[in-house]
């Protein structure tokens, strides 16, 4: 099993390495984004109510685009499968003598890896422009975990829409949606700044968690009740994330 | 005349029946600017108390945005479809019509200009329905002019990309012009609140002109001062985009 899932990813990421044009914009529309906010926005530090012991706002949005990244992130996996199960690969998968449920674990595993690879670059990135990570090497560690547990998540979601779907396009057609739950949360932009209803759906959304919980160990010190938010947030999406995803798969097996 | 103009009328239908044969392609371009507006103005709307930030409407400051992130989808779709159909090998097939090529290019994008229309009316509608001021018949129409102008722009640049790579997989080059022409404006704040390099670049850019052309009725009353230069900006961009796409279209197959 952990043999046939080690084959399935590393054919995931050599797919990625082959095609970049296809792994590019998950950094670079974050990355742009992330330029012109804080181009824009960097003088909102001073708002009352933003908090006065952040750096920078630079510092402030890394996670938000980690965020925002590790969704297309997501997207992006789902769109991989949905093209596999159009091309026909998906069904010789099937065919083939494997366990089936390492056909999903194969591209979550690939997918946590690309997590992975997207944090550092935003972590590095914000390094070489200034911003500061308050908790140092561990900080960047629990960064990274949030990011890679979320991430894996998200790209579960995607691998279940494709199951569902069993068409890119659709698949595709989640992008703005994707923006809608993140803007309802407090990736962005602190919580009690956020005009209404976003302030109040933002309690409830646990992308707000997520980002807050990566966002901590940048703007402080290490602490443990936002790094173990950010943890059950992440862990609790791809929980239930993977949950779907097999039972997805269970659905598509009844169904070929 | 009569005949380029019905080559024109027919490419420009072909492509809008595409948003009807394919919708599930189209919603997302349609509701995407809308949700930004939404978004952007719920998390960063207490940017109005900065100082200096001249408007106490953050949703009307960015609904402007809205209007150009739809021209710049609407661009960037027309070379996505367009490079479908070089990979179909339907390009070929209309390549060796009897009809100048500077035709054809015009049939391809004046259906970005249309299309830019959809999503931006749908901002609209919502935008008033929050409580948005209305600009003004002047301010809506000098608005869809500058959205279709920068529409059919971005198109040109769209059709350059597909001409060259000639693959669908180039959409996101085709996708990131446009995106970093809109953003790195005067998008969230005015010119100077903006950040050193983003104000620079802000200054540069020829769409923050547009942006100011197209914003100026939704915070303010609409001048000449701030037409001419956002009309000026669409016209180079245009000429400039038009003869690059031109001269690679002359080029292809040649």
């Amino acid at each position: 099993m952990s043999r046939t899932v080690l084959a399935l990813a590393r054919r995931a990421l050599r797919n990625v390495l082959r095609r970049p044009q296809f792994i590019a914009p998950l950094v670079v529309f974050p990355s742009l984004m992330l330029a012109a906010n804080v181009g824009g926005l960097s003088r909102t530090t001073s708002l009352p109510g933003f908090p006065s012991d952040v750096h920078g706002f630079l510092d402030f949005q890394l996670a938000a685009a980690i965020t925002q990244s590790l969704l297309l992130g997501g997207v992006s996996a789902g769109i991989a499968v949905a093209l596999e199960i159009e091309g026909g690969f998906f069904d010789r998968l099937l065919a083939a003598p494997i366990p089936r449920i390492a056909i999903v674990l194969g591209r979550l595993a690939a997918t946590t890896v690309i997590a992975l690879a997207q944090v550092v670059y935003f972590l590095g990135l914000g390094l070489v422009f200034g911003a500061h990570i308050k908790a140092g090497v561990p900080g960047a560690l629990l960064v990274a975990a949030i990011g890679a547990v979320a991430g894996t998540g998200f790209g579960a979601l995607g691998v279940m829409l494709a199951l569902r779907a069993k068409s890119a396009s659709t698949v595709q057609g989640i992008f703005p949606l994707v923006f809608v739950v993140l803007f309802v949360s407090s990736a962005f932009f602190p919580r009690q700044l956020l005009e209404s209803p976003a302030r109040q759906i933002a309690r409830y959304n646990p992308l707000s968690y997520l980002a807050d919980g990566m966002r901590d160990p940048i703007v402080h010190s290490l602490r443990a009740g936002p790094a173990l938010e950010g943890l059950a947030a992440a862990g609790g999406i791809a929980a239930v994330a993977i949950a779907f995803s097999v039972l997805a798969l269970r659905g598509r097996l009844g169904q070929t | 005349m009569k005949g380029p103009a019905r080559v024109i009328g027919a490419l420009t239908r072909r492509a809008l029946h595409e948003i009807l044969r394919v919708p599930g392609a189209a919603i997302p371009g349609i509701l995407a600017p809308t949700i930004f507006m939404l978004g952007i103005s719920s998390v960063f709307g207490a940017a109005v108390h900065l100082p200096g930030f001249g408007t106490t409407d953050f949703r009307a400051f960015v609904v402007p945005v809205g209007f150009l992130q739809s021209a710049s989808f609407a661009g960037a779709a027309t070379g996505v479809n367009l490079a479908r159909d070089i990979e179909h090998g339907w390009f070929d097939r209309l390549l060796l019509c009897p009809t100048p090529r500077v035709v054809l290019l015009g049939g391809i994008v004046s259906s970005a200009s249309l299309r830019a229309l959809l999503p931006s009316s749908f901002l609209l509608a919502v935008a008033l329905g929050l409580g948005v001021r209305f600009p003004g018949l002047l301010g809506i129409i000098l608005a869809a002019l500058l959205v279709m102008g920068l529409a059919m722009a971005v198109a040109f640049y769209a059709v350059l990309i597909a001409l060259h790579f000639r693959t669908q997989q180039a959409a996101p080059l085709m996708q990131i012009g446009g995106f970093i022409l809109v953003l790195f404006t005067t998008s969230y704040a005015p010119q100077q609140l903006l950040t050193g390099w983003l104000r620079t670049v802000s200054r540069i850019n020829p769409v923050t002109h547009v942006l100011t052309g197209v914003r100026q009725g939704f915070v303010g009353d609409v001048t000449w001062t701030a037409t001419w230069p956002a009309i000026a900006s669409v016209a180079g961009m245009l000429l400039v985009l038009g003869a690059l796409a031109t001269r690679a279209l002359l080029r292809t197959g040649a």
